[in-house]
């Protein structure tokens, strides 16, 4: 479902972080324009 | 030789008028060319402040456990009788705090009014001894302080709203010695120092008798040459009386109180020092980080207090909760900076070397901030989260059943009851709990585990983290 699509990965430094986002839409298919992890605390 | 952690000091400062100093209140004014004291006039009281629930768990009134028993919002059921002194810690309001802010002035960066200039320090002790009582009088100007606001140089300082006097800049085209961030510094350092002072009354130590200080706080002192690269511990320890303390900052983000916990004992136990403090200030841009939420929400602003913690390591006498060194968790530069990729490093790994189980840890101090704070913002429950990354590994690892999670998370955990303050959650403000409980024998060990947000200073996507084991 991700073949061929742009996507944007913003990960949560207690959730998911973006690189792991990114990694796993990338083996899916998909292109990441932008991945970034945040953190609000 | 080994170090045990002696004592532990929790401080809160209501700072609600700094709130608008705070980044993201800032930042949010200028974008909408709004004044930020129109949006943050009326926030809450130090009464207010003073009963919050979990303000109450971190200065040591109350077990953090017990949260789980007050009907949420927490804002709206505060504690009846509760006050500003607590059993390891204290609540310091806005106004004395401007008097540690002057006290903590060694260059006339800040211009108090009459009225609020000297020591104005009333029913804190720790925060008394901290005033420099000699300090020159010096003259108000009601037309310099307007003439420095008006020109961009100063930020107006605010009490209840009023205006008392502003802090200037000291450079006319050095952004690291612009106003807001000297605040920023002159705030951690004095909410350090008064951490550090609760400490020393508390405990009725001398100031003298203190050798080594490492401030674990995360403000950039420095010049336009060497921003972040000062050290704010040693001028905590001179704020301090400590005049016979060397000092040393240790920067991990939110890591640094754990490294600056294991650097202070590796010290001890080397023979280098015989005593340390670890000591954390405040972080004045982390105020009002999530108030439009909460305003969007109808909650109160809950960002308003400054975080500040002190914990004092020494090899004598040698009895009572230490710090064991055989278990300390790293956070290898090659490790997945995942959820899973930390608590590996930083709780399952270290355990198994020395044959434990993660299990065998009476209590996890993880990142403890208050979800009150949190959820609202959609920022999730983070000390939640966390118990619940440690209970899945130990299902991972066949030491419980799936079905015993929530049972793990209650034996093992507790609610977040910090304020947002960065490093100040990441898990030491158990350690002074912790150490009542052990004194005790409630409590036989806790193992305090804190992240850092490496990824935050675009040097890296990594994230980072450390622990160590605290044992009766």
């Amino acid at each position: 479902m991700f073949k061929g699509k742009k996507v944007i990965a913003l990960g949560e430094r207690d959730g998911v972080p973006g690189p792991l986002i990114a990694e796993c839409l990338e083996a899916a298919g998909a292109e990441v324009v932008f991945q970034k992890t945040e953190c609000f605390v | 030789m080994t170090a045990y952690l002696r004592a532990a000091a929790n401080v809160l400062v209501h700072a609600p008028d700094l709130v608008r100093y705070g980044s993201k209140p800032w930042r949010e004014a200028l974008r909408n060319d709004q004044s930020p004291g129109d949006v943050f006039a009326d926030l809450r009281t130090f009464g207010e402040a003073v009963g919050y629930p979990p303000n109450q768990a971190f200065i040591g009134n109350l077990p953090p456990e017990n949260l789980g028993e007050i009907p949420s919002p927490w804002y709206e059921n505060p504690l009846a009788g509760a006050s500003p002194e607590g059993a390891f810690g204290e609540i310091l309001p806005q106004d004395s705090f401007y008097a540690l802010l002057e006290a903590a002035d060694q260059f006339g960066l800040l211009i108090l009014d009459e009225e609020h200039r000297g020591s104005r320090v009333m029913g804190s002790e720790s925060a008394a001894a901290l005033l420099e009582r000699e300090k020159p009088p010096g003259e108000y100007k009601q037309e310099e302080v307007s003439g420095r606001i008006g020109k961009g140089e100063a930020l107006p300082l605010f009490q209840d709203g009023e205006l008392i006097g502003c802090v200037r800049r000291d450079h006319e085209s050095d952004e690291s010695l612009d106003a807001r961030i000297l605040l920023e510094n002159l705030a951690a350092k004095a909410s350090g120092a008064y951490a550090l002072s609760h400490l020393l009354v508390k405990e009725n130590l001398a100031p003298e008798a203190i050798e080594y200080v490492i401030s674990c706080s995360e403000e950039a002192v420095g010049d336009r040459y060497n921003r972040g690269g000062g050290n704010l511990a040693k001028t905590i320890a001179e704020m301090a009386g400590c005049v016979n303390a060397a000092g040393v900052d240790v920067k991990s983000f939110c890591a640094a109180p754990v490294y600056a916990l294991v650097h202070a004992a590796a010290l001890i136990e080397a023979g280098v020092v015989g005593n340390a403090v670890v000591v954390g200030g405040g972080s004045m841009a982390k105020l009002g980080m999530k108030a439009y939420f909460h305003l969007e929400k109808g909650v109160p602003v809950l960002e308003d207090v400054l975080g500040g913690v002190a914990f004092f390591l020494t090899k004598n006498p040698e009895d009572g909760p230490r710090l064991n060194l055989e278990i300390v968790g790293r956070h290898p530069a090659g490790k997945p900076s995942t959820p899973q990729g930390l608590a590996e490093a930083l709780v399952r790994d270290p355990l198994a070397r020395a044959g434990r189980k993660i299990a065998s840890v009476d209590k996890y101090a993880v990142e403890l901030h208050n979800p009150e704070i949190m959820l609202p913002a959609g920022a999730g429950d983070v000390a939640a989260a966390n118990y619940r990354m440690l209970a899945a590994m130990a299902v991972m690892g066949g030491e419980i059943a799936r079905e015993e999670i929530p049972d793990f998370i209650e034996t093992h955990g507790m609610p977040g009851f910090a304020p947002t303050q960065g490093h100040i959650p990441a898990g030491v403000p158990f350690l002074g709990h912790a150490l009542e409980r052990m004194r005790t024998g409630s409590l036989g060990s806790t193992m305090v585990v804190a992240k850092g947000s490496l990824f935050l200073g675009r040097m890296s996507r990594q994230a980072d983290g450390a622990s160590v084991l605290m044992e009766a």
